[in-house]
């Protein structure tokens, strides 16, 4: 049931938008079909399935709006459910900042974002892969923790003023962290895939092996300012808060407006056009990059074209309501999904090579928001963290602690290795001087 | 950025395309009235319970249970002298966990019909045969009896959906009115309720139908002082409960102060948002202008709305069996409290920490009389006088530690997600002698008191935390001096446990909740509490937090 054609899913929202009495109705129609399992101590511990599509319709009466959702599509089901938003429309009090709906918009195209190997994907594949991962570790007699979830899916959109929207997407993520059986070193990969055709659990959990078995015997080195190369699961994350990701998720244009981003202006307005980041930081989306290809239409309907966020180092554009868009008379760009930082050619090797003395950092984690206005950051390193010395990794250092933002981070840029994909990102290796580490952790 | 979920195009409205990332909001957007309709009654409840576990065991598994769960969940949204959003929401389905070749399976189907649900007990012992190809732990129980029929209710006094929404949005809108004639520039509030009625059976003969209810009123008040481009915000001082609405009905016997200069109020087990409201707008106009920490070493006196989130995670997390036995490694961590740690009966805290887990204190988040394998609930200690005693264990660790029985620590956050071990309520003991809060600050020489929490990050073995807080204040020779601001603290769980050097008594004591609490993969929400009293704690590092950006 989870994956209905573009046909199918239309008739479906044809039939609800003409139950409508309202004066603008709106439907969503979205189905999952999401398999995952997980292991620990080279075990399966849990796995589980789940297929749905859901329907949600959204009324308008006037500057009155009200949601309805079911997941049965019989006609009298159907009809419920548009009556139901209707009434909870017609309950509600007026909403200041209505817009009226969209009409037709034309939608760019990414064919890539669904693939066949990924919504095929069956509870034995999950088993195997997952099964090769752990045989790796216990011929190496090492520990492993893993998780793959995969999603195929699709959202359709249909409104009574001619908006048709249909798109189908995949995803898979895993993520493996491997320790020694005593507990004194610890490694973590982490990838994620529209098509999992390259896919190999064993191969990713190799470098989470090696990060284990090199970081055993960290010493402490004491806390303060280091370079720092940052890999991309330094940066980025799938399962927790992350520094590039905060970053992105603050280009809010009414947050700054109001007086409360990093990206207000003292006095009043924003900071757009103002040079924040070192010159060679440029950041965009685009959801048709081939490799990171994603929804070209947002919630709300509005297109999701390529938008550049900074360029060279200057805060180019903000996301916005539309709304406040409206209000403030600026572009009305919704908040993408992933983004692509644009870098160089080095790998993170390559980046190790160039250092005199500095800190391999694997992973940032326990991400946390210290004050917004600076948009300080706290966390911690995990599972592989290594001093540079000469060129060359030198010995395993126990975690640290750091406070730290990302705006200052990149403006101490030294060099930008090559992008990989990463939680639906395009993202570079970093080289930072002046990271901030503001104290040890025992942890492993 | 996490890439976007699909769920979060299900396309809720415009105005509500945010609420998926608030996972008690999950289900059907449906008429508030339809939250006060009756659900199955326990007998057909009881009837499709005996197909699954018959399907199950008739395909093969040696255990099956099964929570057939409807879930009911208002959320009321505003900002300054708007609403904006009101969202009901119910979802209702079966989830069956078998085990078969000695694997646990797991699915779950929101058809209730007996086909659909048979059809789902064999999915699941057909997931759990496919995984027992490359188990290699075989599943072992600890033994349960079953209860037969039973059933549980939250004690509240008023259902929350009973409440007119116009009453509820009434008391929102007045919050926010009061903020804002406080001087506040913005202030958002919300009020969220939760209903889980829950059924569990299973093939011990366990047949337990529950009613569980929760609430969490909350708000954030932000005030920009545009020439110096400075803003600051403060967080309600409420706690979620596991009570109704009369949560909302202030008690002059709930209210407690802190102490003497620093005009904290905390609440026990009624709240008033208007005096909340009221006051986080002049203590957040005072955060623009108040001074900022010098960084150093200094005794720390922590009011249990802050205190609690610190219980939660540097006690709470670490005493998890599953997180002690590596199954949370890839995720939420392991932990530093092994078994050979334990022991080692290195202290885990002074003579004065007294730890106990619980699931049964009145108001609680975590109070239930069942968890979600057919277990009755309990209190228990976990550390006693400094010393680690126990852990927080579900049906399939307890022979690890070669206990016969489990804890009662299972849960999951609906139908369709997979139970496993969760946080009881972790609880630090208030102290046995009178004490009051401006007892305990007259002994500080050189200090900082702090209410209500804020920044939080640990590490994932749980033995380095930083927390920063609502408002702090100064204390110089046993006196409140002046607000302060910028202020965190770090340090290492065990020396900040054994720092702790004294604490008020139970006149004190009041209910911290985690209503949101993330934990496994794919990641669930549960909700929790922590009681204590305002605890002092000698010497602890204060760092200062401001920065310049260009």
């Amino acid at each position: 049931m989870a994956i209905l054609s573009q046909t199918e899913a239309q008739d479906i929202l044809k039939k609800v938008i003409g139950y409508s009495t309202a004066d603008e109705c709106e439907a969503t129609l979205s189905g999952t079909l999401e398999g995952n399992v997980r292991s620990a101590r080279n075990s399966i511990s849990t796995s589980g399935a789940t297929d749905n599509v859901s329907l949600a319709v959204t009324s308008y009466f006037g500057k009155k709006q009200g949601t309805a959702t079911c997941n049965q599509f019989d006609d009298a089901t159907l009809k419920r459910c548009v009556q139901r938003a209707e009434e909870i429309a017609r309950l509600a009090p007026d909403s200041p900042e209505h817009m009226p709906l969209l009409g037709p918009q034309q939608y760019l195209s990414s064919p890539q974002s669904f693939a066949q190997s990924t919504a095929a994907i069956t509870p034995d594949y999950r088993a195997r892969q997952m099964g090769a991962s752990m045989d790796y570790c216990t011929s190496k007699k090492l520990t492993s923790a893993g998780f793959l979830n995969d999603r195929a899916g699709f959202v359709a959109k249909r409104n009574s003023k001619g908006l048709e929207a249909y798109q189908r997407l995949t995803n898979a993520d895993f993520s493996v962290t491997v320790r020694t059986p005593d507990g004194t070193g610890s490694g973590y990969a982490a990838t994620d895939y529209t098509d999992v055709k390259n896919f190999d659990a064993a191969r990713l959990t190799a470098v989470a092996a090696g990060k284990a078995s090199s970081s055993v015997g960290a010493k402490a080195i004491e806390p303060g300012k280091y370079t720092v190369i940052l890999e991309p699961n330094a940066l980025v994350s799938n399962s927790d808060a992350s520094l590039l990701g905060a970053l992105m998720r603050s280009f809010d244009a009414r947050s700054a407006d109001e007086g409360r981003s990093f990206l207000s202006k003292k006095g009043g307005g924003n900071r757009k056009g103002e040079k924040l980041f070192d010159e060679r930081i440029t950041v965009y989306s685009d959801p048709t990059n081939a490799e990171v290809p994603d929804l070209t239409f947002a919630g709300d309907g509005r297109p999701q074209q390529r938008t550049t966020w900074i360029e060279k180092g200057v805060v180019k554009n903000m996301y916005t309501s539309r709304y406040w868009a409206q209000k403030s008379g600026i572009p009305d760009l919704p908040p993408p999904g992933g983004f692509i930082m644009e870098g160089g050619t080095q790998s993170t090797a390559d980046l190790i090579k160039g250092t005199q003395k500095g800190i391999l950092v694997t992973r940032l984690w326990y991400i946390r928001p210290v004050d917004p206005q600076t948009l300080l950051y706290t966390g911690l390193t995990r599972d592989g963290t290594f001093y540079i010395e000469n060129g060359a990794i030198k010995f395993p250092i126990k975690n640290f602690r750091f406070n730290e933002s990302p705006v200052i981070m990149l403006n101490n840029v030294e060099a930008i290795g090559r992008p990989v994909r990463l939680a639906g990102n395009l993202v570079p290796p970093l080289k930072i001087r002046d990271f901030t580490f503001t104290s040890l952790s025992d942890a492993v | 950025m996490k890439r976007r979920d699909f769920a979060a195009l299900a396309g809720l409205g415009a105005g509500a395309l945010w609420l998926p990332s608030f996972p008690a909001l999950a289900g059907d957007l449906v008429d508030p009235a339809q939250l006060l309709e009756p659900g199955l009654d326990v007998a057909q409840k009881k009837r499709l319970a005996d197909v699954a576990l018959n399907a199950a065991k008739a395909a093969g598994a040696t255990y099956a249970d099964i929570r057939i769960q409807r879930t009911l969940n208002q959320g009321i949204f505003t900002r300054e002298k708007q609403v904006q959003n009101i969202a009901s929401a119910e979802t209702q389905g079966i989830g069956i966990r078998v085990i078969a070749g000695g694997t646990w399976g797991f699915a779950a189907t929101n058809n209730l019909t007996d086909a659909s649900v048979a059809k789902t007990a064999q999915q699941a012992v057909a997931i759990a045969k496919a995984n027992s190809k490359v188990q290699k732990e075989p599943v072992q129980l600890a033994p349960q009896k079953g209860y037969g029929e039973v059933s549980w209710k939250t004690p509240i006094q008023q259902n929350a959906f009973e409440v007119p929404i116009k009453e509820k949005v009434d008391l929102l809108l007045n919050a926010n009115g009061v903020a804002l004639a406080g001087g506040a520039s913005f202030v958002n509030s919300a009020l969220f309720q939760i209903n889980e009625q829950k059924y569990f059976a299973s093939t011990d003969g366990s047949y337990i139908d529950q009613d569980i209810h929760r609430i969490y009123p909350t708000f954030g008040v932000t005030v920009v002082d545009r020439a110096s481009g400075k803003f600051r915000s403060r967080q309600a001082m409420s706690s979620p409960m596991g009570l109704g609405y009369e949560y909302l009905t202030p008690k002059a016997a709930d209210k407690v102060m802190g102490p003497a200069g620093s005009d904290v109020i905390g609440y026990k087990q009624s709240y008033d948002i208007l005096e909340d409201a009221a006051l986080a707008a002049k203590q957040t106009k005072q955060k623009i202008t108040c001074k900022s920490v010098t960084p150093g070493k200094y005794d720390l006196v922590l009011d249990p709305h802050h205190l609690g989130l610190t219980i939660h995670e540097s006690v709470g997390h670490p005493l998890e069996l599953d997180r002690v036995l590596g199954y949370e490694a890839n995720y939420a961590g392991t932990s530093f409290a092994t078994l050979a740690w334990k022991a080692k009966n290195i202290p885990y805290g002074s003579q004065q920490v007294n730890i106990v887990a619980d699931k049964l204190q009145t108001g609680s988040l975590g109070a239930v009389g069942y968890d979600d394998e057919g277990v009755k609930t309990k209190e228990w200690d976990l550390i006693k006088a400094g010393k680690l005693v126990n852990y927080e264990k579900i049906r399939d660790q307890a022979h690890i530690v070669g206990q016969q029985y489990s804890d009662g620590c299972c849960y999951s956050q609906s139908w369709q997600d997979v139970q496993f071990q969760r946080m009881p309520n972790v609880s630090l003991r208030p102290g046995t002698t009178n004490k009051s809060v401006d007892e305990l600050v007259a002994g500080v020489d050189k200090g900082i008191y702090i209410a209500g929490n804020g920044s939080f990050s640990i590490d994932q073995q749980r033995y380095n935390f930083q927390f920063g807080g609502q408002v702090f204040y100064a204390i110089e020779k046993g006196k409140i001096t002046e607000p302060l601001e910028d202020v965190a603290y770090q340090a290492n769980t065990l020396e900040f446990w054994g720092s702790c050097a004294d604490r008020c008594d139970e006149r004190d004591y009041r209910l911290f909740g985690a209503f949101n609490d993330g934990k496994g993969q794919p990641s669930q929400s549960s909700a929790v509490s922590h009681g204590s009293a305002t605890t002092r704690f000698n010497a602890v590092n204060v760092i200062n937090t401001a920065r310049k950006i260009g």
